[in-house]
């Protein structure tokens, strides 16, 4: 069986799972935000159940339009925060909150060989803990909060194997905008990614939570990577629970392999409007930027913030731009504090945002006008994604965006 | 049976074009529903009646999960939406809350915007009324009919729940 076919045989209590079975799945943590949380939080009412089959398992992060961005979300943070407090579920408070994604695995809420299922597409992204972990709308996430169950259908998983050695400036981000190009923003719908080879051994675990975060981004259910040594040292340093590690048969049967040799991979520009729509930096030509977003939970971890700091360090961002930093937590930002990296983006002429999905969204905190280009270290670049339906956002690695801060066009640090 | 005017558009309609998340910081089903389709029709929600029709190539829905979308698109008065194929989440939450969709290349193929048809959800029967041409869509898994004829995820669970603790 694949990775994700094991775990999901174990959470059914079969021997054996396939492709195309539908199963009642049991789930370890339930998540929803302040956005997908309130719909939620309505339809678990209709059930008719006065408690949450667990609270131990729920999770609510208000993280979008917090701190609350007007009248209207603060209504919705309300909503959540008093039936958090009301259920006794995880909850995280202005001040203790990052955005959720960086904050569940960071906290030990979300360990190797779970199940997690979220309102949020981006869910996905304990993939990289060598969990299951899919995004559902708030329907879904209210059936699963009253019976700590959820229908699933097993899916055909893709075997994503990366060879080689990246270049200097190539991440994890670079590695999975570089499948959606080649396979496209459905290439994978329905489907498992599981990725593997000797460059993801070698990968950080920050950018294997880059590489799951957007298996979405390609249409995918999940986005699996095995848990190695440094992942189990990761999850058992954050949490006193125990867990379980599945490793992939090595006769398991896949949808398809693709290989992939990353000494051919250049840093990726996606361009607007999909993410699909990538190219090699050195390909972007001449594109001039106003305003350059480093954060998300695809690319706001601490190594994130190194790499940005470490091309900006003792320069200037250009006097035309933006350039807007959002440590993913709390613990993040901390950490960027005692390295000095929070000064660096400072004297460099940065904004740096306490932690919010922000602008990812659209939402708050550097929104776009119209005719407004930006640079981002996030996921998704859509007609509006950022602001006017009328503004561009092109998506890439933090050294990218960084650089290209720096010199007000999409710039590689190469060209420095 | 259903019956109405086809709204057509593109492969990849993402859930930012279906609602914005500018407008998340509500969740009235009603007040979402003024900006459906804003970012790529911008006067989308003038123009539907109720009963009309959402058509789309391959993907509708891709993006984000949130449920607010398939709300919007009903709550604007759609009865249902056909394309060659649907983002997984987008497909759970419309089951979930009883907004019917359609698989149906064929038919995608064949149609104009503009042109009105009669759907027969039961059957997956599509005709296009402007042409006279006649498609079947695919139909549900049996596992899915269950939720559906329940009238949605909601009433599911709570007949499950009820009949264990019988
Ligand atoms: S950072 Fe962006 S993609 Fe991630 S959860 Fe927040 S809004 Fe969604």
């Amino acid at each position: 069986m694949t990775l994700a076919e094991m775990i999901l045989a174990s959470h059914s209590h079969r021997e054996k799972v396939a492709p195309g079975e539908f199963l009642d799945v049991d789930i370890d943590m339930v998540l929803s935000n302040d956005i997908t949380g309130p719909i939620a939080i309505k339809e678990f009412t209709k059930i008719g159940l006065e408690r949450v089959f667990d609270p131990q398992k729920v999770v609510m992060v208000p993280d979008h339009f917090t701190p609350n961005k007007d009248i209207a979300s603060a209504e919705q943070a309300k909503m959540v925060r008093e039936f958090c407090n009301q259920q006794g579920c995880h909850y995280f408070e202005v001040g203790r909150v990052g955005i959720e994604h960086v904050l569940l695995h960071e906290q030990g809420l979300v360990l190797p060989g779970e199940v997690i299922i979220g309102a949020d597409s981006h869910t996905c992204t304990y993939g990289a803990l060598g969990a299951f972990a899919t995004g559902m709308g708030s329907t879904d996430i209210a059936t699963a909060m009253a019976t700590g169950k959820i229908w699933m259908k097993v899916p055909p998983t893709i075997r994503f194997n990366y060879h080689g050695t990246p270049g200097r400036w190539v991440s994890g981000k670079d590695y999975i905008l570089y499948a959606i190009g080649d396979i496209g923003v459905d290439g994978a719908l329905y489907s498992v990614m599981e990725f593997g080879g000797e460059a993801i051994d070698n990968l950080s675990l920050e950018g294997r939570f880059t590489m799951a975060n957007m298996a979405i981004e390609a249409g995918a259910k999940a986005g699996l990577f095995y848990a190695d040594q440094k992942t189990v040292e990761y999850a058992s340093s954050r949490t006193e629970r125990s867990f379980t590690v599945y490793k992939p048969d090595p006769c398991a049967e896949y949808a398809r392999v693709i290989e992939y040799d990353v000494s051919d991979i250049e840093p990726q520009v996606a361009f607007p409007h999909l993410p699909s729509n990538t190219r090699p930096v050195s390909q972007a030509g001449n594109i001039k930027i106003d305003q350059s977003v480093i954060g998300s939970c695809t690319n706001g971890r601490i190594e994130d913030l190194r790499v940005a700091a470490s091309v900006m360090e003792g320069k200037e961002v250009d006097h035309r731009v933006r350039c807007i930093i959002i440590p993913g937590s709390q613990d993040v930002y901390l950490q960027a504090l005692k390295e000095g990296l929070i000064e660096t983006f400072i004297r460099s002429g940065c904004s740096v945002s306490t932690p919010t999905c922000g602008p990812c969204l659209g939402g708050h905190m550097g929104i776009l006008a119209s005719g407004e280009k930006a640079i981002a270290t996030t996921n998704r670049n859509f007609v509006g994604r950022m602001g006017s339906p009328k503004s561009e956002v092109y998506l890439s690695n933090p050294a990218v965006a960084a650089a290209s801060a720096l010199t007000g066009r999409i710039t590689s640090p190469e060209n420095l | 049976m259903i019956s109405g005017r086809v709204y057509k558009y593109g492969d990849n309609v993402d859930t930012d074009a279906i609602i914005p998340a500018r407008y998340l910081n509500v969740s009235d089903p009603a007040e979402l529903a003024v900006h459906c389709m804003e970012d790529i029709d911008v006067n989308f929600a003038g123009k539907v009646q109720a009963g009309d029709i959402i058509m789309a190539g391959a993907n509708f829905g891709c993006g984000s999960s949130r449920e607010h979308a398939p709300l919007c698109i009903s709550a604007a008065g759609v009865s249902c939406v056909i394309a060659c194929t649907f983002a997984r989440i987008f497909f759970r939450n419309a089951i979930n809350i009883g907004l019917a969709l359609l698989e149906c290349p064929e038919a995608v193929e064949n149609t104009s915007d503009g042109d009105r048809l009669e759907v027969e959800l039961e059957t997956g029967n599509i005709r296009n009324l402007s042409t006279g041409k006649i498609f079947e869509a695919r139909p549900y898994p049996e596992f899915m009919r269950g939720i559906i004829k329940s009238g949605g995820l909601i009433q599911y669970t709570r007949q499950q729940l009820s009949a264990r603790q019988e």
